[in-house]
This record gives structure tokens, sequence and C-alpha cells, in this order.
């Protein structure tokens, strides 16, 4: 068993590509390491209790909201957030769907949004318009941008489509 | 959220070592637990994060049954090929659940030990018998539109919130837990108890224990089952009223049954009694209502809750009909047919 340390337990992360070695309080949520520790704000504080999906991050790959786990408890874990997504100073293709269909009003739900959509195509269970409004569900928008955002993902879905019959 | 020590064992028996300190907390998931310490509802002196013990395996049993690791999470379990082919009730509960993100970091353990949402156990300035042995029921009298119908005590008439939990009742899992003393298997229905006097007990589990597994029985209802949830909106939202069911139809009669209700009680609901008018009988209208109102007979409202008595009825009724044609709720398209 590993020793208790209140004043801070060590942790390392892989971030957006970059490695990072930490000394972190147990106390500690993702959500708050990556914003106040590690200037990440891209990643928003909504709710903070898991209600509003604003804070959905990518840990190794799969959709989580970052406020409700105790970052120490990821340690070795790989994170990607929204300012990870695009490549090279490109955008993501969600991103540019995003902008595209006008998927957003105040913007404050959109990093939280796209992660969740990221997380959404990966996992590959919603082929339907009513099942990704479902498998998006946990992300609120309270612009209520909700048929722009299915739009976007709708899009971005069939992009992908389009791009697996062309390789066949 | 408070102050606490922080320990990460690597095996089973240091766990339970470590779960041996007054006031330890198991953390998984953290889904529940984070949240109720951000609400000061939970202050552990510890907190025994459990995620590198080797609990995340599905396992098939020699019986043809089901091993599921306290550790897996509800979307590994529920998109997993074997349950989606053999337990497909199970599939279907957990993903009328939460949200993606939750059900992702959620586990299997975490689910059957999550707290009620009752918004007076979650307001730590009122009086709450499960939050604070003693000091009184808010509910009773106060906001009571989601509490429980059935089988609650003058000291709570708070509902158990799982969905998961509803499908495991009406399957008849098993939980495995170990403990200072060794291990221990509780069937499904002993593991989740009535209020009584003692609210703040969720469960039969005893100090110092961990869940270690959750074990589903072989079960093969066809495409005779559904998982029926009414809520407040069509997702993300705990359910008002919710009915699991298995038929094993034979000949178009009722050889065996299986009927569990969520979001009415303490814990998911089961009448063997009431089951058994339904068996060796031919599914039909009249016999499902005669069922549902045997499940209420005791059902008793609060007041701002009276409705889940008839709500809960007419869901019994329409969740039969659904499992006897095959034909199970759809939990992306949610008309119910």
């Amino acid at each position: 068993m590993e020793p208790s340390a209140a004043a801070g337990i060590p942790a390392s992360f892989v971030i957006n590509g970059s490695r990072h070695d930490l000394t972190i309080p147990p106390w500690i949520t993702l959500l708050d390491l990556l914003r106040e520790r590690l200037q990440l704000t891209g990643t928003k504080k909504g709710c903070d209790h898991g209600q509003c999906g604003a804070c959905t991050i990518l840990v190794d790959g799969v959709r989580i909201n970052s406020c409700l786990v105790l970052a120490v408890s990821r340690d070795g874990a790989e994170v990607t957030t929204i300012e990870g997504l695009g490549a090279g100073g490109s955008l993501h293709p969600l991103q540019a769907a995003f902008v595209e269909h006008d998927a957003l009003q105040c913007g404050y739900c959109t990093p939280g949004q796209i992660c969740s959509a990221a997380g959404l195509l990966s996992e590959g269970h919603a082929r339907t318009r009513a099942e990704i409004r479902e498998n998006m569900s946990g992300n609120l928008c309270r612009c209520g941008a909700y048929t722009n955002i299915a739009d976007a993902i709708e899009d971005v879905m069939g992009q992908g489509a389009v791009a697996r019959e062309a390789a066949e | 959220m408070n102050r606490f020590d922080y320990v990460r064992p690597h095996t089973i028996s240091d766990a339970i070592k470590a779960l041996a300190t007054p006031a330890s907390r198991v953390l998984a998931g953290g889904t529940n637990l984070v949240d109720l310490m951000k609400y000061d509802v939970d202050r552990p002196d510890c907190v025994v994060d459990i995620n590198r013990l080797p609990l995340r395996e599905i396992s098939e049993m020699a019986d043809g049954g089901l091993r599921i690791g306290a550790l897996v999470s509800n979307s590994d379990l529920a998109w997993h090929a074997t349950v989606q082919a053999r337990y497909p009730l199970l599939a279907s509960a957990i993903l009328a659940g939460a949200s993606p993100q939750l059900r992702n970091a959620a586990t299997t353990g975490g689910n059957l030990l999550q707290r009620t949402r009752c918004y007076y156990f979650y307001d730590p300035s009122t009086a709450c018998n499960k939050r604070d042995p003693g000091t009184g029921c808010s509910a009773i009298g106060g906001v009571n539109r989601i509490h429980a119908i059935l089988g609650a005590s003058a000291d709570c008439i708070a509902v158990h919130p799982s969905d998961m939990c509803v499908a495991l009742a009406a399957i008849g899992a098993v939980v495995e837990v170990e403990g200072p003393n060794g291990k221990r298997s509780i069937p499904f229905h002993d593991f989740h108890r009535l209020p009584g006097s003692e609210p703040q007990r969720d469960n039969t589990m005893r100090e110092g224990e961990l869940i270690t597994g959750v074990v589903l029985p072989p079960a093969d209802f066809g495409a005779h089952y559904t998982y029926l949830k009414i809520r407040d909106r069509l997702s993300y939202a705990f359910a008002l009223v919710s009915v699991a069911v298995g038929l094993t139809l034979k000949a178009d009669t009722i050889e065996d049954a299986r009927v569990a209700l969520g979001g009415v009680a303490h814990k998911p609901w089961r009448d063997d009694a009431a089951e058994a008018i339904l068996k060796g009988q031919k599914p039909a209208t009249p016999l499902f209502r005669q069922f549902a109102d045997q499940v209420l007979a005791e059902a008793k409202g609060q007041g701002e809750n009276d409705f889940k008595i008839e709500l809960a009825r007419r869901a019994i009724v329409r969740a039969l009909h659904q499992a006897a044609a095959g034909t199970p709720q759809d939990q992306s398209n949610k008309s119910v047919q």
C-alpha cells in the first residue's frame, strides 16, 4: 500500500500529448487540476456536480465528467481536453462542424459538448438521430442549441461513413 | 470538501485492512461519493481508492451464469456482448440511467452502493435520519414528490435511485462481498433493506466489507423482457416509477415471471406472492391489473407523491404487455408502445 500524504501525492498524466509529473492533494478534482493548476481553462465548470456535462473531457479515450473525479485516482492516465482535440493548429472535424452549423450561442457548454461528441463517435453506439440525442443527454445547453448540435454531430458522423465507403 | 487521508491498495486484503479505519470510504468511479463529499453529506477521514484492484473482469460461470467484477464500468457492462445477448434486461436498465459520461466512470459495485437522491439527505442544513440518525425526517410532510409509496417507515421515506439494481433484482443476482471475516454471498433481495428505524443503513453489508462482484444466474427471457422507466424528462433523470419484467413463456402461457419496481421504495421492490398470480396464466390485461393491484395493495402516498400509486399501476400493466409481446421498451426512442 502506498503511504497516505495529505500534503500531496505524486501523480503523472499525459495531457494533450505533454507529460506532467505533479504532486496533488487528494481532494483536488481533475477539473480543478486542469483549470487552476495547469491553466487549461477550456474545460468549463458548470454545475460541479455531474449534472451539466460542461466539464466533459476524454480520459484514456473515454468521455467522463472531470468534476467528479479525484485527480490522484487517475494517476497515469492520458487526458485530452478541448485544447488538445485539434491537431497542428487546425480544427477537429467536430469543431469545424459546430462552427458550420452554428451549434452554440453563448459557447459555455461547447467544449464539453465537443469532447462528449468525440467520445460518442469513438464509442460507436449512436447511429440514428434519436441515438445521437440520447447519447448527448449528459450535456446541457441553456441557450437551447440542441438541434444544431445534433446536426453538427450527424454531419461528422456522415463524413466518417463517406470516408469508410471511399476506403472500401 | 473536507481533508482526508488517501490510500491506494493493490490487493483485496490490503483494501480490507484499510477499510478497518473508522470513517473510511471506498472510492471507485467516484460519481456519487465525490458529489456527496462536495455537499459535506459525507466527510470521510480516509478514502480507500480501490481502482487498482483486479476486479474489472466479466467472466462466464460453469453453470451458464455470469460473474461481473465490482469495478466493471456501467458502460462496459451494458455493451458487453454476452450481456447484450443473454441479459438484455440488464443492458436496457443500465442504459436508461444517468448519462454516457457517468456510465463510463460509474462501477457495478458503486451502483449498488449509491445513496438516495432525497433532497433533504443532500442538504446538511435539514433534519435527516439517514444522514444524521435521530434528527428526524424532513421529507415526511415536506417536499416529497419523488419519495416512497411502498415499505417506508415513520423515520424515512427515501427511495433507492438505481435503474441497474431493479434489473438485478428481477434477474435474481447474487452480491459477493469480502471483509475481515471472509467472503459472503448475499442474494439480491437481501442486499438492500427497508429503512425501518435504521434508515442510515441502506444495505446488509457489515462494517469493513467490500463488494468484489455480482453474479448473474443463467437467464434467458428471449425477447420477453422490458425495462420501462417513467420520469419527469425523457433522458438523464431519476425514475418516478420504473418496472423491470422478465417472462418465461411456453405455448402462450406464463411459466415464470419476474417483476421488480424502481423509484417506489428504499430498495428494488419485488413481490413473490403477487408473481405467483401470473404463473400458469395466459397474458391478458385483467390478469396484469390483478397483479398490479396486489403489488400495490399496501401502497401509501405522502401527499405530493400520491400520483405514483396510479402511475405504478399503469406502468406495471404496460410493462407486462411489452414483455409478453416481446416488444421491449426502446431506450433511445422513448415513445411508450
